[in-house]
C-alpha cells in the first residue's frame, strides 16, 4: 500500500462505519419504540380493560345516538295511561293525541303494535305480550309484587324477572313492569321533535306544508305571521332547546375571539420589550421572555381552575385563561418575529423625520401585520376547541352542556347533535382562517 | 414653444398622480379607520356580553382574583415542609400524563406519516383516494379531544386509555396536514431510481421519502409531544387518569388540600417548562441542520 491511498482507506474505513451506525440506529429506534409500547400496554392495563369496557354502553349509546324511543305508560298506582317520546314530561302527546300504533280503549287499557307483528295489551294491572314464535307473556302488577306467566318452564335470556321488576327485551321494542308503573318502548328511527314539540301547531308536518303555510296559508295563531310563528316554536323548542344550544356555542365561540384577540392586543406592545433589537437591555429583555414562559408554562388549565374561583362559570373565565396562557404564546412568537424585522425599512422611514412612534406604526408593523395575523388567525381557529374543554371544566358554553349531556348517560341523541355543532363550528372557523390567511400570503407575494 | 407645453403635461401628469395617490391614501385610512372601529365595537360588546352571562362580574372578580391563589399559598406555606413528599406522591400520577401524552404521539404520528403519504399528490398509492383521506384528517383534526375522551370514559370507564385514544386521534389529524405538507416539498428523483430498480411503494416510502422528511417529522411530532402533555392533562381534570384527576380532586376538596393542588401546579409547571424547553432546544437543532 502506498503513502496516497492511506487517506482513502481511512475515508472508506470512516463511510463503512457510519453505515454500521446507522444501520443500528435505523434498527435500534423500531425496538426502542416497541418496547415502549410493551411498557405502556402494561402500565395503562389494557389487558383489564377488556373486563371493565363496557360494550352494552356503546351499544346504548350508538343506537341513542340515531334513534329515539316512546314509551307508553300506565301507572299502576293511579290508573290512565300517557304516552311520551323518550319518556319526557316535554315529549308528552297532549290529552286525545297519540302514536297511530297505539290504540287507545278507555281510560285504562290500550293495544300497543310493535313492528314484526309484536302486540302489548296493556289492560288496568295487567300487561299481555304476544311475542310471535314463542307465545303469550302476562304480567300482573299488584300489591304483592310482580306475577309473571310464561308460555315455557324456562325464562328465556331476554326476559329478566324478579319479584319487583319484570324486564322484556325483543327486536321489537322493551316492556317493563314494576309496581309502580306499566312501561312499553318503541324505537324508531331519527331525532324526534327536533324542530317541533308536539303541542306546537305545526308538529308533524312536512316541509312542503310548512312553505306553504309561511307563504300564503291562513295564520295559525292570531297575531302572528306564520314565519314567526313557525321560527319561534323551532327556537324555543324544549325538547332540543335549541335557542340554549346555539347561545352556547356562541358563548364558546367568544371566549375563544376574546381571549385570542385580547392576548393579540397585549401581547404586541409588550413584545418589542422582548425583542433585542428593540431593548438592548437584557435585564428588562429576559424579565419580560421569563414572563412570558410563566403564562405559557402555567398553562390554560391551571389558569381556569384559578381565574374559575374569581369569576365563577360562564364564559368570562374561559376568555381570560386563554387570554393569558396566549398572552404568552404571542408574546413569543411576535417578538421572535420583531428580531427578524429588516432594520433597513426603518431607517428609511426615520430618514424622512419620523417620531419613533411613526417609525413604529410605518417602518415595523407592516413588515409584520401578515406573520402576526396568520398567527392569531391560527389561534383563534386552535382556541375554539380549546373553549370547548375550558367550558367543561369551568362551566360554560357548549362545552358544558356536551358534559351535562354525557352525565344522564341517556341524551346521547342531544350528545351526537351537540358534537355535530362543534364540528362544524371548528370546521367554519377552520375554513375563515385558512382564507383569510391565503389571502394575506397572497398579497403578500404581490406587494 | 413645445418643450413649455411638454412640461406643462408633464407637471399635470404628476399633480394626478399625487392626487390619485392621495385619494387611495385617504381611502386606505378611510378603511383601517373603519375596520378598527368594527373590531373595538366587536371587542367590547363581546366582553360586555361575556360579563352578562357569567356568574360573577368582572368588577368583582378582579378585586379576588388573588383570593384563591392567596389561599393556596398560604397553606402551601404553612405545610411547606409537607411539599417535597407530596411531589414524590404525585409523582407516578405525573408519569401517567406524560406517558399519555408519548404513547399518544407515538401512535398519532406513526398513523399520521401513513396518512400523510396517502394524502400527497406524487406520493399516493391511491390517487384517487387523496380528497377522501384529506377530508378524513380534517375530521380528525375538527373533533376536540374532550368528546372522544368523554364518550370513551363512558364504554371503557376512567383510566388513561380513553384519554389516549381521544389524544391520538387529534393527533393524527393535526400532525397528517403538516406532515403532508412537509411531503410536498420531497424530491422525487429518489423514488424514481427506486421504482427504476423494480421498489414497491412501501420501499419506495421508506427508503426514498422519510430519509429526506424524518428531521421536520421530528420537530413537528416534538412540538406536539409538548402540546399533547398539556391536553393529557386537561383530559385527566374532566375524568381520565394522570395528575389532572388528582388536582380535579384536591381541588374539589377545598381548603385543607391546597397543599396538594400547590404540589401538583408545581409539578405541573415543571415539567410543562421542561418539555417546552427541550423540545424547542431539539427542534432548533433539528431545522438548523436540515
Amino acid at each position: 500500500m502506498t503513502m496516497t491511498d492511506a487517506p482513502i482507506v481511512r475515508k472508506h474505513d470512516a463511510a463503512l462505519a457510519m453505515f454500521a451506525r446507522k444501520r443500528l440506529f435505523a434498527g435500534a429506534v423500531p425496538v426502542v419504540v416497541l418496547a415502549y409500547f410493551v411498557y405502556v400496554f402494561f402500565a395503562f392495563d389494557v389487558p383489564g380493560l377488556a373486563e371493565r369496557a363496557r360494550m352494552d354502553n356503546a351499544a346504548i349509546l350508538v343506537a341513542d345516538s340515531y334513534s329515539y324511543k316512546t314509551h307508553v305508560t300506565r301507572d299502576n298506582r293511579t290508573g290512565g295511561i300517557t304516552a311520551a317520546v323518550e319518556g319526557s314530561a316535554k315529549g308528552r302527546y297532549p290529552e286525545g293525541m297519540s302514536p297511530e300504533w297505539v290504540a287507545m280503549s278507555g281510560e285504562d287499557s290500550a293495544r300497543v303494535d310493535l313492528p314484526g307483528d309484536h302486540e302489548v295489551l296493556i289492560d288496568g294491572d295487567t300487561m299481555r305480550y304476544d311475542v310471535p314464535g314463542y307465545g303469550l307473556v302476562t304480567a300482573t302488577a299488584n300489591r304483592r309484587g310482580i306475577e309473571l306467566t310464561l308460555p315455557t318452564d324456562e325464562t328465556p335470556d331476554w326476559i329478566s324477572a324478579s319479584n319487583a321488576r319484570v324486564n322484556i327485551t325483543t327486536d321489537a321494542g322493551r316492556v317493563t313492569v314494576t309496581k309502580a308503573r306499566t312501561e312499553v318502548m318503541r324505537y324508531a328511527f331519527g331525532w324526534e321533535l327536533f324542530w317541533f314539540t308536539l303541542d306546537s301547531p305545526f308538529y308533524g308536518k312536512s316541509f312542503g306544508e310548512l312553505t306553504e303555510l309561511a307563504l300564503w296559508g291562513d295564520r295559525v295563531e292570531p297575531g302572528q305571521s306564520n314565519l314567526a310563528a313557525i321560527v319561534g316554536d323551532v327556537w324555543n323548542n324544549q325538547m332540543w332547546r335549541h335557542k340554549d344550544v346555539l347561545w352556547a356555542l356562541f358563548e364558546t365561540l367568544l371566549m375563544a375571539f376574546l381571549g385570542t384577540m385580547g392576548a393579540a392586543m397585549v401581547a404586541l406592545p409588550v413584545a418589542f420589550l422582548a425583542a433585542r433589537n428593540f431593548t438592548p437591555l437584557i435585564v428588562v429583555r429576559q424579565a419580560f421572555r421569563r414572563m412570558f414562559d410563566l403564562l405559557r408554562g402555567v398553562d390554560a388549565l391551571i389558569w381556569t381552575i384559578v381565574l374559575s374561583r374569581a369569576f365563577g362559570p360562564g364564559p368570562l373565565t374561559g376568555s381570560l385563561a386563554i387570554l393569558l396562557t396566549d398572552t404568552g404564546s404571542f408574546g413569543k412568537m411576535f417578538s421572535e418575529a420583531l428580531e427578524n424585522v429588516d432594520p433597513r425599512e426603518i431607517e428609511g422611514v426615520q430618514s424622512t423625520g419620523a417620531k419613533p412612534l411613526q417609525r413604529y406604526r410605518f417602518g415595523v408593523i407592516p413588515q409584520i401585520t401578515p406573520i402576526l395575523l396568520s398567527q392569531v388567525l391560527y389561534y383563534l381557529e386552535s382556541n375554539t376547541r380549546s373553549a370547548t374543554i375550558i367550558g367543561a371544566i369551568t362551566g360554560g358554553g357548549i362545552g358544558l352542556l356536551l358534559t351535562q349531556a354525557i352525565i344522564t348517560q341517556q341524551d346521547w341523541e342531544k350528545v351526537s347533535y351537540y358534537i355535530v355543532l362543534i364540528v362544524l363550528l371548528v370546521v367554519f372557523m377552520d375554513w375563515v382562517s385558512g382564507t383569510i390567511r391565503r389571502r394575506l400570503i397572497r398579497a403578500g407575494d404581490d406587494g | 414653444m413645445i418643450d413649455l407645453a411638454a412640461g406643462q403635461t408633464g407637471k399635470r401628469h404628476v399633480e394626478n398622480v399625487q392626487a390619485a395617490y392621495m385619494e387611495m391614501t385617504r381611502r386606505k385610512r378611510l378603511y383601517g379607520a373603519a375596520m378598527l372601529a368594527v373590531f373595538v365595537a366587536l371587542m367590547v360588546s363581546g366582553f360586555r356580553l361575556a360579563d352578562d352571562r357569567s356568574a360573577g362580574s368582572f368588577a368583582n372578580g378582579i378585586s379576588n382574583i388573588f383570593d384563591f391563589p392567596g389561599e393556596v399559598l398560604r397553606e402551601a406555606g404553612e405545610k411547606i415542609t409537607l411539599l417535597p413528599a407530596l411531589m414524590v406522591k404525585f409523582f407516578p400520577s405525573l408519569l401517567e400524563t406524560i406517558n399519555i401524552a408519548a404513547a399518544s404521539t407515538l401512535l398519532g404520528a406513526m398513523a399520521a406519516i401513513v396518512l400523510s403519504l396517502l394524502a400527497t399528490r406524487g406520493l399516493a398509492r391511491w390517487p384517487r383516494l387523496i380528497a377522501v383521506v384529506r377530508r378524513l384528517l380534517d375530521l380528525l383534526r375538527a373533533i376536540p379531544e374532550i368528546v372522544i375522551a368523554l364518550v370513551l370514559i363512558f364504554i371503557l370507564g376512567g383510566g388513561p386509555v380513553p384519554a389516549m385514544i381521544a389524544i391520538a386521534l387529534h393527533t393524527v389529524g393535526a400532525l397528517g396536514k403538516l406532515f403532508s405538507e412537509v411531503n410536498e416539498n420531497a424530491s422525487l428523483k429518489p423514488l424514481d431510481g427506486l421504482q427504476s430498480v423494480g421498489a414497491s411503494w412501501t420501499q419506495r416510502m421508506w427508503l426514498g421519502v422519510i430519509p429526506q422528511v424524518a428531521p421536520n417529522y421530528l420537530s413537528y411530532a416534538l412540538l406536539r409531544f409538548e402540546i399533547n402533555i398539556r391536553a393529557s392533562a386537561i383530559l385527566g381534570f374532566v375524568g381520565s387518569g394522570g395528575i389532572g384527576y388528582d388536582l380535579k380532586n384536591a381541588f374539589s376538596w377545598g381548603q385543607g388540600r391546597y397543599d396538594e393542588v400547590a404540589a401538583i401546579f408545581l409539578l405541573l409547571f415543571g415539567t410543562i417548562v421542561l418539555f417546552d424547553q427541550l423540545s424547542s432546544h431539539y427542534r432548533n437543532k433539528l431545522t438548523g441542520k436540515a
